[in-house]
């Protein structure tokens, strides 16, 4: 059993308060031949000052610091890429430093950025994330993945991601899952809304009209995962513009105040300690008391079935923001969708829905645009953007792109950005002829949820329309 | 195995690395073109031997050819979880930051290992050697306060079924593949080439 002292589990109070005024994106693919990454980044960006009506040269004016995610220096086979492209988006001899912490690499380049204007050092910052995971053939990149396991006490066995990461799923699925068949078709569920969603994103490469039975009779990749229940492996680049709050409303008129924080756990899930549950606002201590009766095997945390990097990004954040009920107070969110299970275990670790009842969130419709069981407005939206499964995963970029989905949805600008014919054109995509709307009609607060593998960092990163900001306690 | 002749070889003479034969070979790069017969960029040969040492780590891998089992506990007094025993094994304890004391969890494995979870699978990635569908388990032990991630040689893996390892004590590898396990009961004529019991 470990615990924490008050030291460590202090709400950060940031020195001044820190808007994002803009991001933008490329094109996301599978394999991009036709571009350098240096094309991809300078694409984001260029879009990153259309949307405040700024040449690039203008915004690039503003900027005082960069800070750049890239994840897999060896895909590439070029050490120290973010002076390649800090060269290239000509921002010599700004300082600027690279970040790496696996799949949340996009969240964590947030936070850094954060930082830098929370602490006074920049009035306006760069945060930029990239991945290129096309240079080398599938086989080669998954043993590639894998090396991000433990080199000597995971990776040689079988050189794959999935086997390090899937157990969890197992141990979730038997537990909290009692792998009944309706539990499966809830995970199905997810990867048909997520791709489904994705049809209306010109960004995004994983678009699919499919039902839950394609999703369930897709090959195996390791029971009870499936192809369809698995995230996307791409290349592309997501940035955002992070300022003070002088700069952001000379930008802008509405900045959205940003709060990020993080969390971590061991690289190698064998090295997890049982521990009692660090609680959300949402939570009371003994509400977990009888989850070992109800669930035989799920009285271990957070053992193989959560994830407790989740768990403190989230506890860190909604005290910092004033979140008290994630349901409640937020309008939509962009989640880690890696897997479809490990989506259901996040709505846990976040408090979307208590520890063994993350199903419900999915069941119950909240987790729709549209609740399909009522046809009105869904609760809490989740991964409009179509997520990791129907968007994209390009690692670095991954939380980056989340933040900017969320925040066009509060700008009140997703239409503008996802509907745009010419931009359809420009990626050599067809715009579907039942492309839909999901703007969420007066969205105010999102949140999105930046995950690395098994979870070792995670950060969560909380935006408020500058009018409806909670009431912080921190 | 690769068919390249002399490749790199280690010793420690003195205490430094002492290499011998070729850590890298140099293949040619080819252009990649379109259908056009227009230049797209160029493929990059890499063929390089890296040295890694285990440094507190070896005594675990140089043990699995004996067929023991070795973990590490926390044995400083002064420890608020002073008693905490790792497997995998962890040269410091997390907490104190003490060097722990290694133990021989071999009897502990043989007695009450049990699956704590499992995923079977038959993708893999580049440089596996492992037999597909690969069948990973993660063990747990009475006493122990960690779960073993490894892979299941013999039987098919049910959560809570008990398990027993296995060690490659002839032609080891020195590395984590020298482990396996099969479930209780299994015949040693079942095992795979080189393994035994211990
Ligand atoms: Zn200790």
């Amino acid at each position: 059993m470990i615990k924490f002292s008050e030291r460590q589990l202090k709400i950060p109070r940031m020195c001044r308060p820190v808007y994002l005024v803009t991001g933008g994106m490329s094109k996301f693919g599978r394999a991009l031949p036709e571009k350098r990454t240096e094309e991809l980044v300078i694409d984001a960006f260029t879009e990153a000052a259309r949307f405040l009506n700024l040449s690039p040269s203008e915004l690039k004016s503003y900027i005082h610091s960069a800070y750049y995610g890239h994840f897999a220096d060896h895909f590439g086979d070029q050490l120290l890429g973010e002076a390649v492209i800090h060269d290239r988006l000509g921002l010599d001899p700004l300082g600027n430093v690279g970040i790496k912490t696996g799949g949340a690499t996009g969240g964590s380049t947030l936070w850094e950025a954060f930082k830098a204007v929370a602490s006074g050092y920049s009035d306006t910052v760069l945060a930029m994330g990239w991945e290129r995971m096309d240079e080398v053939p599938t086989d080669e990149g998954n043993h590639y993945i894998a090396c991000a396991a433990d080199k000597d006490w995971e990776t040689p066995l079988g050189h794959i991601y999935t086997g390090y990461y899937a157990v969890m799923a197992q141990k979730y699925w038997q537990v909290f899952g009692k792998s009944e068949d309706s539990f499966r078709r809830t995970m199905a569920a997810i990867a048909v809304k997520n791709r489904g969603y994705a049809r209306f994103n010109p960004h995004a490469h994983g678009a699919m009209k499919i039902t839950i039975e394609d999703v369930i009779n897709s090959p195996v990749v390791a029971h009870p995962l499936n192809a369809l229940d698995c995230c996307l492996m791409s290349v592309g680049a997501a940035c955002a513009i992070l300022c003070d709050e002088e700069t952001a409303f000379k930008l802008t008129d509405t900045p959205l105040r940003i709060d990020v924080a993080a969390g971590s756990h061991t690289l190698r899930p064998a090295d997890r300690r049982d521990m009692e549950i660090p609680l959300l606002p949402n939570e009371s201590s003994d509400q977990y008391k009888d989850l070992g009766e109800r669930f035989p095997g799920g009285d271990r945390y957070p053992g193989f079935t959560g994830f407790l990097a989740a768990r403190m990004a989230a506890y860190y954040a909604y005290r910092m923001a004033g979140v008290v009920d994630p349901t409640e107070d937020l309008d939509l969110v962009e989640l880690h969708d890696a897997f479809t299970i490990s989506d259901i275990q996040t709505y846990e670790d976040i408090g979307i829905r208590p520890y063994g009842e993350g199903r419900d969130y999915v069941e119950s419709g909240d987790c729709y645009h549209t609740n399909p069981h009522t046809g009105e407005p869904g609760k809490l939206p989740a991964n409009l953007s179509g997520g990791l499964i129907g968007n994209m995963h390009a690692v670095g970029a991954t939380g980056i792109m989340q933040v900017i989905e969320v925040a066009q949805h509060i700008w009140n600008r997703w239409a503008e950005m996802h509907g745009d014919e010419k931009k359809w054109q420009a990626f050599g995509r067809e715009k579907p002829a039942d492309w839909k709307n999901l703007q969420v009609v007066g969205a105010k607060r999102g949140l999105a949820i930046s995950h690395a593998g098994v979870g070792s960092h995670v950060t969560a990163t909380i935006l408020s329309h500058p009018d409806h900001q909670l009431e912080r306690r921190a | 195995m690769s068919g390249r002749a002399d490749r790199g070889t280690v010793k420690i003479v003195n205490g430094r690395y002492r290499p011998s034969g070729h850590f890298h070979y140099i293949d040619a790069n080819t252009p990649i073109y379109d259908e056009s017969g227009k230049l797209w960029g160029v493929t990059n040969p890499r063929d390089i031997t890296h040295i890694h040492t285990y440094g507190g780590e070896a005594p675990f891998f140089e043990a699995l050819k004996d067929g023991r089992l070795l973990g590490t506990k926390c044995e400083n007094p002064d420890c608020d979880y002073v008693g905490t025993t790792y497997m995998p094994f962890r040269i410091h304890c997390p907490d104190c930051l003490a060097r722990n004391t290694v133990v021989d969890l071999t009897k502990v494995a043989n007695s009450t290992a049990v699956i704590h979870s499992f995923m079977v699978t038959e993708r893999t990635g580049a440089f596996n050697t492992l037999p597909k569908p690969i069948k990973f388990i993660n063990v747990e032990f009475d006493g122990v306060d960690t779960i073993l991630m490894g892979s299941l040689a013999v039987g098919d893996p049910i959560i809570g079924q008990a398990v027993v390892p296995i060690f490659k004590t002839q032609d080891p590898t020195f590395t984590i593949l020298d482990l396996s396990w099969v479930v209780k009961g299994t015949d040693a004529s079942e095992l795979p080439a080189g393994f035994s019991f211990g």
